[in-house]
């Protein structure tokens, strides 16, 4: 059964939630909380429906649905979804009720606006990730920045508004340069199609055959925009403000799902629309990808705030899915998707993790902690398991999606150089230095400060929000091939197109 | 039999994980733990027995798709299997482990008695057990990579299982991070062999070299990649440069040491090396050897003059794993192997020995302030000296007939290569360790108690404690590996169980003695021993006593110099010390490594990530915040130039009009005849100006 409407259900859902949700009173706080939750659930359920429907043995877009939305300029509303979309999208809904769950206590000014907020950012999310139309993916693109730059910038701390424009501006400048990207593909490809539009399908054919030059132009726009989400090296500077400011939630959101429509649009945009100017820059973008392991590794070694330790060490986290894009190869592409995955589970765990103990005692220095091993023994437990996940151990997820980066940037024929790897692999050594640094500071020794004694452990709705996502990065570590098998084709077709189509056109 | 060895692997990840998990809510869980441990153990010898008995020496192995890439149309099909191959070397090594495994086990019940993470400690040992069979196990060298990181990672758990002390919470970071070092090298080979051949299967890998396909096609490469393979086993073995996390490991639990720390995992190097010793080239052979005596000779000075009773015994593993280590260098596989399984049983009985003095002297670590305790605790003396005479390798001992095979072997490397660094290190470390092993036996058993107060406290351990040591040092005799206590030839360990390795690479790259000559081919069948050809056989076959006869009157050197020096103090160690401190502080201070890292590579790498630190936040975050504040100056000037010019102009319009209309307004009177002479005045001006045309 294939139900050509579930995904615009599935995007109607949040949205019907949060109109909805403006008409409950303010002071009913409490209702405000479980009616998020349980259009978040909802949402959740459905994403399982389109899960289990999917047919991951096929390679082309399924649950497609499209229908004019502005006639003039021949603009579709069309979404649909490959095996990489849907595991994105299964964790984005996957995360928000659990982040919903995680700030119960913690948010307690403005709930209605916050769930309101929470439930429109799961709208523009899920819409960047099933957009098949080059004008839809950049209005829900654009659209989620608002729900976060109010996040961040309401229930965030001291510099909150700071690091709210910051983070706003920094990203619209870079999607900025891919309007102008968008209009001129459009434009150029009429040439070619003898209409103007924005359909992604149809660009895909006619966008591999233009000029390198135009290619070279294009690439680096949308590339640029990427970039700065992602964020690669040295775009990144907005991200350890964005993070330490953020609320929890937000934070969650931002490591979990935002970081990933970076690579996702590499993904779906840069490598299958300008497959030659991809070869051609791919030395480049790995390059920056190397650089951006090794940096941020280093640079999370000496932070004294955990929220930025975990900042960092996502720059050095999405340098591994760069590096597997642009190796490609069956093996890093396949790693770099499952590591989108991997990602999202172990940053949004730790930065939990980190909020969890910041509701208790208001401070993220690392400093003032040490021996809490001993207090909140639960705690200890779930920190443990995600950092060695985060480290990379065989057995959890984060050694699935490095190992065959790794493996294929080391065979790879586009990078044609095994030096990326070599120095890519001394990340994961850098990742044990900062991440079991920081864990023997905060957990191992005496206590020593009297202010910590009275530490609580874990109540059961926070470990009831950790638990699944242990689960996953269990089941990801030790039988990766259950989600690998979902996005399979889709990193066939990847390959294909960027490899094969443009071979194929000079023939 | 594969699901023999499926259920003894998984038996002790049961075992962890229900531990774990319901340690803090049923207080006995422990004995579920040791249960499961017992089942392991008796599963691992059902298995050995009929593996050696009745399969020989076929190979038997089992596998399954782990990950499955598909079939790309550009790459082909790739697949990773993961799967359990079961030979001679496997069976043997499983039987070693679980035994270690259990007795540590037994002993723990009593020693960790009355911990507060009592359940804990067992669950880790379970985690431990589990990961090491994973080792064990493998038939591919991707699944020996990803237990070994699980070996590291209970390594971690227990090192730092007192995690409240400093000391230990640093060790344990410390042992983690010096190892993945080791093992980011391991991994690069991997991948290289994985590159070649897009298999990581030890059979297939072996199969490619043999038929002459290398990576990158280039001798030279086979050994970067042997190599790079060999940093894992320098890291998991401890040996230098990266063997310093070791003697600091000894922060955990003492029977951890004995069992992690001593007898398997630090054996798991020499081990992978074992597995794959036939993709080695003269080159990787030759400084795999070199890495090993260094590793055999450093730690060895370095335990000449430690106090803690765990330091020694720890210098003294890395030095021993040196040996081993130094033996497969020299092509001494059999004797590597073998010495790995004797080293096993005799250093496990030191390792507990020593906990059980431990326990009996509350806590005391010294041997300065020990002594006399051979009366109050006799058969913990007894068992500590049977395994020093075993590690010594005094004769009918297990260590005397490993020992002397690999000082053999030494000796008959360097008679056919010349290499005499090799048995000159081998027969010197001997003297070493007789020596400090029976320094230390004087020091803690015999003479006069120095700390009356402990002394009278001390007590013999439980029954519990000393069965593990009593049958450990069992263990250390001669007749469980060969009926004759001189040649290690005559028993079925050598001649049947383990079997000469089959060597893959290409014979030029290969020590000429490593090529089968004629002769030797056409024995093959009738002799038994592990040869490569029949030179080295004679090679081997004459260094056989002499070396037998020299490593013998080495160890007694040491020994009688040991008890000189302590037991009858002829010569006083203090002058000593005082006439060499330059020495005595060099071997004290362990020649300076730590130092020397911190100095370096620590303080480097902290030194570098504090400018990058500062970099980022003044530099590229400097450029984004630059240009955000090059925006807003631009900004307001614009804004300034909008209010005072564009805007200015605007008034000035508003303003002259209003200016304008001011002088306008006086002709505004209101009265007709005012209006009357303007329209006169206008009509002859205009008929003025329109005449012109």
């Amino acid at each position: 059964m294939e139900n050509s409407l579930l995904l615009t259900y599935l995007l109607l859902i949040p949205f019907i939630g949060s109109i909805v949700l403006l008409f409950i009173k303010a002071k009913k706080e409490n209702l405000i909380r479980y009616f998020g939750l349980g259009i978040s659930v909802i949402t959740f359920l459905l994403s399982l429906v389109i899960y289990f429907n999917f047919d991951s043995s096929n390679s082309s877009f399924q649950f497609v649905h499209k229908f004019k939305w502005i006639e003039n300029l021949n603009i579709h509303y069309q979404v649909g979804i490959d095996g990489m979309a849907l595991l994105l999208l299964v964790l984005t809904t996957f995360l928000t009720p659990l982040t919903l769950i995680s700030s119960w206590t913690s948010i307690n000014k403005k709930v209605k606006e916050f769930t309101f907020f929470m439930l429109f950012l799961e709208l523009g999310m899920l819409g960047v990730f099933v957009s098949l139309d080059l004008f839809l993916f950049y209005f829900f693109w654009e659209a989620m920045l608002i729900p976060m730059y109010f996040i961040i910038g309401i229930w965030g701390g001291q510099e909150r508004i700071y690091a709210a424009v910051k983070f706003f501006i920094y990203t619209m400048a870079g999607s900025l340069v891919m309007l102008v990207a968008i209009i001129w593909l459009a434009i150029h490809a009429s040439n070619y199609l003898g209409k103007f539009t924005t359909d992604l399908v149809e660009l895909y054919s006619v966008a591999p055959l233009f000029d390198l030059s135009i290619q070279n132009y294009l690439f680096i726009a949308f590339a640029l925009s990427f970039a700065i989400k992602i964020p690669l090296f040295p775009f990144h500077t907005w991200l350890p403000d964005a993070h330490v400011e953020a609320p929890t939630a937000g934070s969650v959101i931002l490591a979990g799902v935002l970081l990933k429509m970076g690579t996702y649009g590499l993904l779906r945009y840069n490598l299958p629309l300008f497959p030659a100017a991809s070869l051609h820059f791919a030395s480049f973008m790995s390059i920056l990808a190397v650089i951006g392991i090794i940096y941020g590794a280093l640079v999370a070694m000496v932070q004294t705030d955990m929220k930025k330790l975990v900042a960092y060490s996502s720059v050095a986290h999405l340098g591994f899915v760069v590096l597997g894009i642009f190796a490609m190869t069956q093996e890093s592409m396949q790693g770099a998707i499952i590591q989108m995955i991997n990602h999202g589970l172990s940053t949004g765990a730790l930065f939990l993790l980190v909020g969890m103990l910041y509701e208790r005692t208001h401070t993220r220095e690392i400093s003032y902690y040490g021996g809490i091993a001993k207090l909140v023994p639960v705690f200890s437990f779930f920190l443990l398991v995600v950092s060695l996940s985060s480290i990379g151990l065989p057995g959890l997820n984060g050694f699935v999606g490095e190992f065959l980066i790794l493996l294929g940037s080391f065979k790879s024929t586009v990078l044609n150089s095994w030096w990326y790897t070599v120095f890519a692999s001394t990340g994961v050594i850098f990742a044990a230095v900062y991440l079991l640094w920081m864990y023997k500071r905060v957990v191992f020794g005496k206590v020593i400060n009297p202010k910590l004694d009275d530490l609580t452990d874990l109540n059961k709705r926070e470990i009831f929000v950790l638990v699944p996502i242990v689960i996953f990065i269990v089941w990801i570590g030790i039988y990766p091939s259950s989600f690998l098998n979902v996005s399979e084709k889709t990193s066939d077709k990847i390959i294909e197109q960027v490899l094969e189509l443009p071979k194929a056109e000079l023939k | 039999m594969i699901n023999i060895a499926i259920a003894v692997l998984f038996l002790p990840l049961i075992g962890f994980v229900v531990t774990v998990f319901l340690g803090s809510k049923i207080k006995q869980i422990y004995f579920f733990e040791n249960i499961i441990m017992f089942l392991s153990l008796a599963g691992a010898i059902i298995l050995a027995f009929f593996k050696l008995s009745s399969f020989g020496d076929t190979t038997i192995s089992s596998e399954f798709v782990w990950i499955d890439l598909g079939n790309t149309p550009l790459m082909g099909d790739i697949k990773i299997t993961l799967g359990i191959m079961l030979d001679n070397i496997a069976v043997m090594m499983i039987v070693v482990v679980m035994l270690i495994s259990f007795l540590v086990h037994i002993f723990s019940i009593e020693y960790m008695r009355g911990d507060p993470r009592y359940n804990r400690y067992f669950a880790y040992l379970g985690l431990f057990t589990f990961s090491m069979s994973g080792i064990v196990f493998t038939h591919n060298i991707l699944m020996m990579y990803i237990f070994w990181e699980l070996v590291g990672l209970s390594s971690y758990l227990l090192i730092g299982f007192w995690f409240e002390k400093k000391s230990a919470s640093d060790a344990a970071k410390k042992a983690f991070i010096v190892n993945r070092i080791g093992d980011v090298g391991m991994f690069i080979g991997i991948m290289m062999l994985y590159n070649a051949y897009h298999t990581f299967t030890f059979d297939e890998i072996f199969y490619q070299i043999s038929i002459g396909n290398l990576p990158f096609n280039s001798e030279f490469w086979l050994t970067v990649t042997g190599l790079l393979i060999f940093a894992g086993a320098i890291g998991k073995s401890a040996q230098v440069p990266l063997h310093v996390w070791l003697p600091d490991a000894m922060e955990g639990p003492t029977p951890v040491s004995a069992l992690i720390h001593a007898a398997t995992m630090v054996a798991a190097g020499v081990y992978l090396i074992v597995r794959i010793f036939g993709i080695f080239t003269a080159d990787a052979m030759l400084i795999i050897a070199l890495i090993g005596a260094l590793s055999a000779l450093i730690p060895a000075t370095i335990a000449l003059t430690q106090n803690d009773i765990k330091k020694v015994l720890a210098y003294s593993t890395i030095s021993q794993l040196g040996y081993m280590i130094m033996a497969l260098g020299v092509g001494a596989y059999t004797f590597a192997f073998f010495h790995l399984i004797t080293h096993a049983f005799f250093k496990a009985c030191l390792f507990l020995g020593s906990g059980s003095v431990i326990h009996g002297m509350h806590n005391e670590q010294d041997i300065q302030k020990m002594g006399g305790l051979r009366k109050k605790m006799p058969l913990t003396y007894y068992t500590f000296l049977i395994a020093s005479l075993a590690i010594s390798g005094i004769p009918l001992t297990s260590g005397f007939l490993s020992k002397d095979g690999i000082l053999a072997g030494t000796f008959a490397f360097a008679n056919l290569t010349g290499h005499w660094l090799f048995p000159i290190v081998g027969f010197f470390v001997a003297m070493l360790t007789a020596f400090y092993m029976f320094r230390v036996i004087i020091l803690t058993f015999h003479g006069e108690p120095k700390n009356r107060e402990k002394y009278e406290h001390a007590h013999e351990s439980k029954f519990v404690m000393v069965m593990p040591l009593v049958l450990l040092a069992g263990l250390s005799f001669f007749f469980w590996y060969t009926p004759n206590p001189v040649n290690p030839n005559d028993g079925w360990v050598l001649s049947e169980w383990i079997k000469a390795p089959e060597l893959y690479t290409p014979e030029s790259t290969r020590y000429d003695f490593m090529i089968p000559d004629e002769e030797y081919i056409s024995h093959i069948g009738t002799s038994s021993e592990m040869m490569y050809s029949e030179k080295y056989a004679e090679a081997l076959h004459a260094a056989h006593y002499p070396a037998m006869i020299l490593s013998l009157l080495m160890a007694g050197l040491g020994i009688l110099t040991a008890f000189l020096f302590y037991q009858w103090k002829k010569i006083s160690v203090d002058k000593l010390a005082e006439r060499f401190k330059a020495l005595y502080n060099w071997s004290l201070n362990k020649w300076h490594f730590d130092e020397l890292y911190d100095a370096t590579v620590v303080a480097g790498t902290v030194g570098f990530s504090r400018l990058l630190g500062a970099f980022d936040l003044k530099v590229i975050d400097g450029i984004v915040d630059g240009a955000a504040s090059v925006t807003r100056g631009f900004s307001s000037f614009i804004g300034k130039f909008d209010n005072i010019v564009v805007d200015g102009l605007v008034n000035f319009m508003a303003y002259l009009s209003g200016f304008i209309g001011l002088i306008f307004r006086r002709f505004q009177t209101g009265k007709v005849q005012t209006y009357l002479i303007f329209v006169l005045i206008s009509i002859v001006l205009l008929l003025f100006l329109f005449k012109s045309f």
